[in-house]
């Protein structure tokens, strides 16, 4: 089977393929273009006769679950990232496949992290023959050089709900690492001692895969709530030691940053939203959890205090910062994706206004709405944006894989997105003539807020009229890439080879553009 | 020949820096053996700018090594030439072009509320401290460079003066005390430095002779661009000479007390009030006063309490100070705000420059405001506040059409 055929220039003007892996796929139509029809993907119809009466469907070990499972070569396997780089479940999935002398396996992760570098040896033995998923570090270093089997494919997280739910990709066994559970299977975030707060982004692998295995260190009589999984879902429950490491799964990112260079764009993005009224009494914005996105949320705070203004709601990864503005009252709601601290779990168990909500609610394209498209100010990251406002969030200007898209595609859809970025990172200038790989139609992207000034995109001629006079450096993106390449020189092409490793999908699962082979010297 | 040069830095945290090795040979041409994280988008330059110095200093073979964080063609050059003067005999210099915009002047009485340190040997800090806009960036060749990296400083410093975007700060050097800081004018007196601290200066000799090596060099390289003076001052035999100093040459447009060292001095500690300075404050303030200049307060160094910071700017500005070192870019807005004239300070000001204006127009020889006589030199402060409201945006520029029309509509 070839990795990839029949390549065809997209919408977007990139080249990309329809046969991917065997199957069919495609291409990038233009945004809201592609319009689905036929109905959704159904898992198969069970029987409680064939379920313990008593509810009681614990299993002595992972390794048994997978087997009675029916694990066996080619299947999809599917885990979720909500316990970060402390996930110890992922990669025991795969010893036990490995051990088992099973071949050509589908993961299809929710995210990767460092630590599944230790798939990399059953990446190479044909374990694995690709990764679905978001590919970092090692795992990407990988990907990037050609080495894996397949091709990779790379979705949003509301990408990968849509993808279950269309069936575009089938899952055979879901293993859902959860930090407290029944033994029928019902499964949340919020108690143990791996507490990650909720268990959304594994919400579709519950609902559409075959087989699915709740594995946890935390075992309670029933029931076990809330439970965020239903037991209803639920095949086998597992009991092991230890499921994640608690003191990695609180992400290293939630610190709001001390660089001079990033409060000052954080500043600057806080200012820019004030000035152009984006702002107001009952607005709602996208927290991110890195450094910069922390301290505009601070700001945000200042802004809201100042005016005596509350914002409706709070779309995060949530942590403390979020919460003490919920719990100051700046904040009504907490519509919460991820948990990224032990403050953000201990507000989701105790505080009704911290939602936990999921993939399906927030970011599925294929729905009769999602709640991303209400957010009013959305603030986002990206490794490079071109002067077409093109961007890119998951390879550097090298051209490795280094970042997964994550719920960044899905939240574009928000009013206003902002992407605070520094003009250069070691020398290499973040605005180029053509973004290495195209994560963002440039229709989407509507403010560039650097150290050195405020690109607004032309198409919001609104923000354009509403920051003339605020006193802003603004600027246009030609003039900021131009500012940048007098101090760090014209930075050349990378040398990419034709041959393509991974595929971009758009939220809609088409094809947005291809991820080229590095080339090694 | 077989000596090798080095200079820069490499390890973890160094970013936007190189180290460099350069190992001259007898044939063989040049050999680059380079490492960097940006080698994929900049390999090519890096190549050719090295291949260029070392051309320029006429080396046709050698072994080079280079380890590369990311450093800009400035400090790529100047890490090599510092390489190169090591194993030999130069001098010549290898310049890049000049920004056009680093060849502006400054005046004696410009503003300078904020003046902020940068490390004469850290490139990380320097590429963007300008757009955090202090009044005045300091390449530091002094206390922040360690000693075995004094002279590899100097380079990177010329290099900073003349290709560094400054964003309109005044481009200020701190030399080295004594015989080394008259060394150090050489870098940077030809590459329009705007402003010299001289360190620890205990009498009027001490700014005289840096004073006098500065003429001399203007007058070899036949420039006449004006360079000030800020004499710090961070000794007790300093502060007793204080007003000797501040009038020890009119280039001389300020004067500062460094704390750190002063009470080091007296045998004291530095504290957040400051009481055991309040003596060599006064004295500072008095002398740059009677001499016609400004006086400058030293650096506050807690970098995270911006709340104590804001105080501290406080008693300064009411000690009479004019402005403060920074060594964090966060404190400069902090610094600016709290000197900036307040609300009431405008509006006396402004009331003051209105009198002053319609007696003008009326030709009368006395300002008077209500019932009281107005001196020239409260006119000159008010007009001096004025101009400060004006270039914070704290007051619009044509305040005064508005204000008149205003008073016609009366």
């Amino acid at each position: 089977m070839k990795k990839y055929d029949n390549i065809v220039k997209n919408a977007a003007g990139r080249k990309v393929p329809t046969i991917i892996n065997g199957e069919e796929h495609i291409p990038f139509m233009g945004i809201g273009k592609y319009k689905p029809t036929g109905r959704k993907y159904a898992p198969r119809i069970v029987s409680c006769a064939d379920y313990p009466e008593a509810g009681n469907k614990l299993v002595p070990s992972l390794k048994e679950a997978l087997v009675k499972a029916g694990l066996r070569d080619g299947m999809t396997i599917s885990t979720h990232h909500h316990f970060r780089n402390g996930d110890l479940v992922a990669n025991e999935v795969f010893d036990i496949a490995h051990e088992l002398g099973i071949k050509n396996l589908r993961w299809f992760p929710s995210a990767s992290f460092p630590c599944h570098e230790h798939l990399i040896p059953y990446l190479e033995d044909g374990t694995i023959q690709r990764i679905e998923g978001s590919m970092n570090g090692a795992l990407g270093k990988f990907c990037s050089e050609g080495k894996m089997q397949g091709l990779g494919i790379l979705r949003s997280h509301g990408g990968r709900y849509q993808a279950v739910q269309d069936g575009e990709v089938q899952i055979d066994i879901a293993v859902i690492a959860a930090p407290t559970a029944d033994p029928f299977g019902n499964a949340n975030g919020v108690n143990g001692d791996a507490a990650c707060g909720l268990l959304g982004f594994a919400l579709a692998d519950s609902q559409y895969a075959d087989k699915v295995i709740v594995v946890t260190d935390n075992l309670v009589p029933f029931p076990a709530v809330p439970w965020q999984i239903q037991g209803n879902y639920v095949d086998y429950v597992v009991k092991v030691d230890q499921v994640g490491i608690a003191e990695k799964i609180i992400s290293g990112t939630t610190k709001i940053t001390k660089s001079p260079d990033r409060l000052l764009i954080a500043e600057m993005t806080a200012r820019f939203c004030e000035a152009t009224g984006l702002i107001y009494d009952g607005f709602s914005y996208q927290a991110g959890a890195g450094g910069t996105a922390l301290s505009i949320g601070n700001y945000f705070g200042d802004i809201l205090r100042k005016n005596r203004w509350k914002a409706r709601f709070i779309r995060a990864g949530s942590n403390k910062y979020p919460v003490e503005m919920l719990e100051e009252g700046l904040v009504e709601y907490i519509l919460d994706g991820q948990t990224f601290d032990l403050e953000g779990v201990r507000s989701m168990r105790e505080n009704p206004n911290h939602v936990w909500t999921s993939p399906f609610t927030s970011y599925n394209y294929h729905g009769k709405g999602n709640f991303a498209s209400m957010v009013d100010v959305v603030v986002l990251g990206a490794t490079e944006v071109d002067v077409n406002f093109n961007a890119n969030v998951v390879s550097h200007s090298d051209g490795y894989l280094l970042h997964g898209i994550g719920g960044w595609q899905n939240t574009l859809f928000g009013k206003t997105t902002i992407l605070p970025i520094p003009l250069f990172r070691d020398r290499i200038p973040v605005i180029r003539d053509e973004v290495t790989t195209l994560c963002a139609p440039g229709e989407m992207i509507d403010v560039i807020v650097s150290e050195r000034g405020i690109a607004i995109n032309p198409l919001r001629k609104d923000l354009v009229e509403k920051a003339k006079d605020s006193g802003l450096p603004i600027k246009t993106i030609l003039e900021l890439k131009k500012e940048a390449e007098a101090i760090c020189g014209v930075p050349d092409k990378p040398k990419l080879s034709d041959e393509i490793v991974a595929v971009i999908k758009w939220v809609d699962g088409t094809v947005l553009d291809s991820v080229r082979k590095v080339i090694v010297d | 020949m077989d000596k090798t040069g080095t200079a820069g830095n490499k390890g973890p945290g160094i970013r936007s820096d190189v180290w460099v090795a350069v190992s001259p040979a007898q044939s063989g041409g040049i050999h680059i053996d380079l490492k960097s994280k940006v080698k994929a988008l900049f390999g090519r330059q890096i190549h050719e700018l090295t291949e260029k110095v070392l051309r320029f200093f006429e080396i046709e073979n050698a072994q080079v090594v280079i380890e590369d964080a990311g450093a800009v063609d400035f400090v790529l050059a100047a890490r090599l030439e510092a390489a190169i003067n090591q194993i030999i005999q130069t001098n010549k210099e290898f310049l890049l072009p000049q920004l056009e915009e680093n060849t502006t002047t400054t005046k004696k009485d410009d503003f300078r509320f904020s003046r902020l340190y940068l490390p004469g040997n850290s490139p990380k800090l320097m590429l963007n401290a300008g757009v955090h806009k202090p009044n005045g960036l300091i390449l530091d060749l002094e206390d922040a460079v360690a000693l075995s990296k004094k002279t590899e400083a100097r380079f990177l410093v010329r290099n900073a003066l003349r290709n560094l975007r400054f964003y309109g700060a005044e481009r200020m050097v701190r030399i080295n005390q004594g015989e080394h800081g008259l060394e150090d004018l050489e870098f940077v007196i030809p590459h329009f430095v705007n402003m010299i601290l001289i360190p620890k200066c205990e009498e009027a000799g001490d700014v005289q002779r840096v004073v006098e090596r500065t003429k001399q060099f203007l007058q070899q390289h036949k420039m006449n661009h004006p360079v000030w003076f800020m004499p710090i001052i961070e000794s007790a035999k300093g502060v007793m000479n204080a007003y000797t100093i501040a009038t020890a040459d009119p280039q001389i447009a300020s004067v500062a007390i460094g704390l750190e060292d002063y009470t080091a001095d007296l045998g004291t500690r530095r504290t957040n009030e400051g009481t055991e300075s309040f003596f060599a404050r006064s004295m500072v303030v008095n002398a740059a006063r009677a001499a016609g200049i400004q006086p400058i307060d030293s650096v506050f160094s807690d970098v995270s309490d911006m709340e104590a910071l804001a105080e501290n700017v406080k008693r300064s500005k009411a000690l009479g100070f004019d402005g403060m070192g920074c060594i964090h870019p966060r404190q400069i807005s902090v610094v600016h705000e709290n000197f900036a004239p307040d609300a009431a300070e405008i509006d006396k000001a402004k009331n003051i420059f209105l009198a002053f204006r319609e007696a003008e127009n009326k030709g009368l020889g006395v300002v008077s405001l209500g019932s009281k006589m107005i001196d020239p030199p409260v006119v000159k402060r008010a007009i001096t506040t004025i101009e400060l409201a004006v270039e914070m945006k704290k007051l619009d520029k044509n305040w005064d059409s508005s204000e008149k029309s205003t008073n016609n509509q009366n």
